[in-house]
């Protein structure tokens, strides 16, 4: 939010310079370092993280067996105590105890484990919104920064006289008149292919002997036999 | 970063002139301290396209008006319809660079080369459509 405000005033106020009017280049080579630092944290806490979970799996897994001895044990216990083997029974409830000791550090230390991972994953995330968060202020500050730049060439070249800056309504009107001129040229080249065609139609007609022609041939000689027949009679 | 006009030859198979989507073009390196190439279409000249690229993105962008041309009283009405047009026009947006107003399109610097082709060729009818649409605000 803050960086948005900056670039803001930065482009408001016309800055020449606009990347390093909001973060010098000294600033932008910092911000970078910040970025790789905070990338090669990142495998390094991925890689951390693997273990621990390992540990942590290695735990529950413990503690697993450790409940189904405890709970193999609490049924010889009440095995013996329905022998009436008090003894026994308590040499077995001393088994229990000590397993139960067990089970409590290994609870404890899943626990941990747990939380471990828990904060190592926040962390994680935690740093690649940082990371997404620079790269885009970094984008952003050098897009501006070069778009100024590129504008600058562009201004350049524009007033340099390679290539006219001329008034949009007048731009669109020439682009027009040479679009409306096209669009002529192809309406009067069409007609004049259809006129083209239509010769070479007329001609083909002309040697098949169909058309105007030899039906006027027909019709003078029709009239000249109908005449000779008039004259005969 | 790849050098753009490489990249354009490249990409776009072609050489400095040639068509892309039926529009004749022609590209021209322009100099200076970061890398630009206009793109003119034939009979568009006025409305040429410069394309530069920075590190995440390439971008296309058409000079439409300068801030001269605006009617000074219709100026607040333009802009708002500048920004209602922003949304449906295909591909591009409206924007300004110091006091000329620009329409424009940002690609990823991985674009195919239909991409490429379709942005070029969309952003120039866009600012032929948009002139034509937004000349009552303009001298």
């Amino acid at each position: 939010m803050e960086f948005f405000k900056k670039l803001i005033t930065a482009i408001r106020g016309g800055s020449r310079e606009l990347g390093e009017a909001v973060l010098d280049t000294q600033g932008i080579r910092i911000y970078e370092q910040e970025i790789e630092d905070a990338k090669e944290a990142i495998k390094k806490a991925e890689s951390d993280l693997t273990g621990v979970m390992a540990k942590n799996m290695q735990a529950g897994r413990e503690i697993e067996r450790l409940e189904k001895e405890v709970a193999s044990y609490e049924s010889k216990a009440l095995s013996a105590l329905d022998q009436d083997n008090e003894a026994l029974a308590g040499e077995v409830a001393e088994k229990i105890a000590e397993l139960e000791v067990e089970l409590e550090t290994q609870r404890i230390a899943k626990d941990k484990f747990s939380a471990h991972v828990d904060s190592v994953k926040e962390m994680i995330k935690q740093t690649h919104a940082k990371i997404r968060e620079h790269e885009r202020e970094i984008s952003m500050v050098k897009t501006t920064d070069n778009v100024h730049k590129a504008a600058k060439s562009i201004n350049q070249h524009i007033d340099g006289g390679s290539s006219k800056m001329v008034a949009a309504k007048e731009s669109l009107e020439r682009i027009k008149h040479r679009q409306q001129d096209d669009s002529d040229r192809m309406v009067a080249s069409e007609s004049l292919n259809d006129e083209l065609s239509g010769e070479s139609l007329e001609n083909k007609l002309k040697a098949a002997g169909i058309g105007d022609e030899s039906d006027r041939k027909k019709q003078v000689l029709e009239r000249l036999k109908a005449k000779r027949k008039g004259n005969e009679n | 970063m790849n050098n753009l006009l490489e990249k354009l030859e490249r990409v776009l198979g072609m050489s400095d002139t040639g068509s892309l989507n039926g529009l004749e073009y022609e590209f021209n390196p322009i100099p200076g301290e970061v890398e630009v190439v206009q793109v003119a279409f034939k009979d568009r000249e006025e409305l040429p396209i410069y394309l530069t690229q920075s590190e995440s993105q390439m971008l296309c962008i058409c000079y439409l008006w300068d801030d001269e041309e605006v009617i000074s009283d219709k100026r607040a009405e333009m802009l708002e319809v500048m920004l209602d047009m922003n949304i449906p026009m295909p591909l591009s947006s409206f924007g300004r660079i110091g006091s000329r107003y620009t329409i424009f399109g940002a690609l990823s610097l991985e674009s195919s080369a239909e991409s490429i082709a379709r942005e070029l060729t969309v952003l120039s009818d866009n600012a032929l459509d948009a002139i034509d649409a937004m000349s009552e605000y303009l001298n």
